[in-house]
């Protein structure tokens, strides 16, 4: 990085600015507690692209520029935690640790990475999330405010699922139209074509012998 | 015709050869490649046809941009299952008589991305494959290996009886099924007929799994 001049994002004063300038919106700061330090902030999907045509448009951010978009796939999770409850055990009340286990449904997650060519700062990481993953998979397109955006949700689409609301061209980029499956799901199952490994090992092994019973039925 | 017999009749300046010899020696000695490749190993295929290698001096050096005037298809790098259906019909829009060579660890196996789902594993699932040669690249010396390796093949090749070459055997296919696209893969994932022809000869040899071959490691 040595000579380039990296300033750091304040992230509660943008999330503050944004909440001052789009009144309604729900702006959360995600925090990244390893060593880089990325924090994020989660935006709400009603109010998005106000929020993306102000961070574009602010003179004081002039987020100009969006170098990267990705995907994340949140699986439903199950939390399980000990409580512990007052019972009547045999007529005299106690306590009794009890399993309590909440389950958080999963979601599918897009990332956004905006940097300003102008003030020469970034990058802000945006995070939007819809509401599950298996029906309410749409979000907001960014790609009328960064062009650059077009093809990555492009292929977020096509890997993952998520549909972008108000994208100008929004067909699958990598595999053909005819794939119905989204490839980088974490419950995606791959098709078995290991017939024929010449050293197959671990997970290879397992799935070359079913391969090879398949066939045999066949 | 006694091979020493023939040098002889040469010192005395009789040159003896057959018909068969001839023609061979005239296809060998001036295969066109079709000009395509996939990925990097089409930059080693370059270099190959460039100064410093020149593949010229086998007579490949005129590069088809048609399938209807090339010999050879040398399939240089990854195959994905997207273009697979390309390659095939490039295949067989090739005339007889044609030859491929599978460049690389991707086109022979699906290289470093053969445990992915968007990589084929391996050309020689949709059509016959005359010489493969690993390497991740290989380098233009493989490339060139792989070439003369063919041509002796070709010289090799009688032209009457049962292994006499594809264009002269009315029966044997020319064209092979193209895969389509499907919902889940190509279909079909292979074309069952050339691969029980490639893993059955496969079998039968001393370094290769047979039909229980993965389970006895």
């Amino acid at each position: 990085m040595g000579r380039t001049r990296r300033v750091k994002m304040d992230l509660k004063k943008i999330k503050s600015d944004i909440e001052a300038a789009i009144p309604g919106c729900r702006v959360q700061l995600v925090v990244n507690g390893s060593p880089s330090g990325q924090h994020s902030l989660l935006l709400d999907r009603e109010h998005a692209l106000e929020v993306a045509k102000f961070l574009r448009d602010d003179p004081g951010l002039h987020l100009d520029y969006c170098s990267n978009v990705t995907g994340v796939d949140w699986l439903d999770t199950e939390t399980s935690e000990k409580v512990k409850v007052k019972q009547l055990v045999e007529g005299v009340e106690q306590e009794v640790e009890e399993v309590r286990k909440t389950r958080t449904p999963g979601y599918l997650e897009c990332v956004y990475h905006l940097y300003s060519m102008e003030k020469k700062h970034g990058p802000l990481v945006l995070r939007l999330r819809t509401r599950n993953r298996t029906d309410q998979i749409t979000l907001p397109s960014f790609t009328p405010i960064w062009r650059s955006a077009e093809f990555q949700e492009r292929e977020i689409f096509d890997l993952y699922g998520i549909v972008f609301e108000g994208h100008p061209d929004l067909r699958r980029i990598l595999m053909w139209d005819e794939f119905e499956d989204h490839p980088m799901r974490k419950d995606y199952v791959e098709p078995n074509d290991y017939e024929y490994e010449p050293t197959p090992h671990d997970a290879v092994l397992e799935k070359s012998r079913q391969a090879r019973a398949i066939e045999g039925q066949g | 015709m006694d091979p020493d017999l023939k040098i002889e009749l040469g010192r005395q300046g009789i040159f003896t050869t057959t018909l068969e010899e001839l023609y061979n020696w005239g296809r060998k000695s001036s295969v066109w490649p079709l000009t395509f490749g996939l990925a990097c190993c089409a930059i080693e295929m370059i270099a190959t046809t460039m100064a410093r290698y020149d593949l010229a001096r086998f007579g490949a050096e005129v590069f088809r941009p048609s399938p209807r005037q090339a010999d050879l298809m040398i399939v240089a790098g990854t195959v994905t299952k997207k273009m697979a259906p390309q390659v095939v019909r490039l295949y067989n829009q090739m005339p007889e008589p044609k030859y491929v060579i599978a460049m690389g660890a991707c086109a022979i196996s699906g290289g470093p991305f053969k445990q992915g789902y968007n990589v084929l594993k391996g050309i020689d699932r949709y059509i016959p494959v005359d010489v493969h040669i690993p390497g991740c690249p290989p380098r233009p010396e493989a490339l060139m290996d792989a070439f003369i390796t063919l041509q002796k093949k070709i010289e090799a090749q009688s032209l009457t009886g049962a292994e006499r070459p594809r264009h002269l055997n009315a029966d044997a296919p020319s064209e092979f099924v193209v895969p389509q696209y499907g919902a889940h893969d190509l279909e079909p994932a292979k074309n069952v007929k050339l691969w029980n022809i490639i893993y059955k000869t496969a079998a039968n040899g001393p370094n290769t799994t047979g039909e229980d071959g993965p389970e006895k490691d």
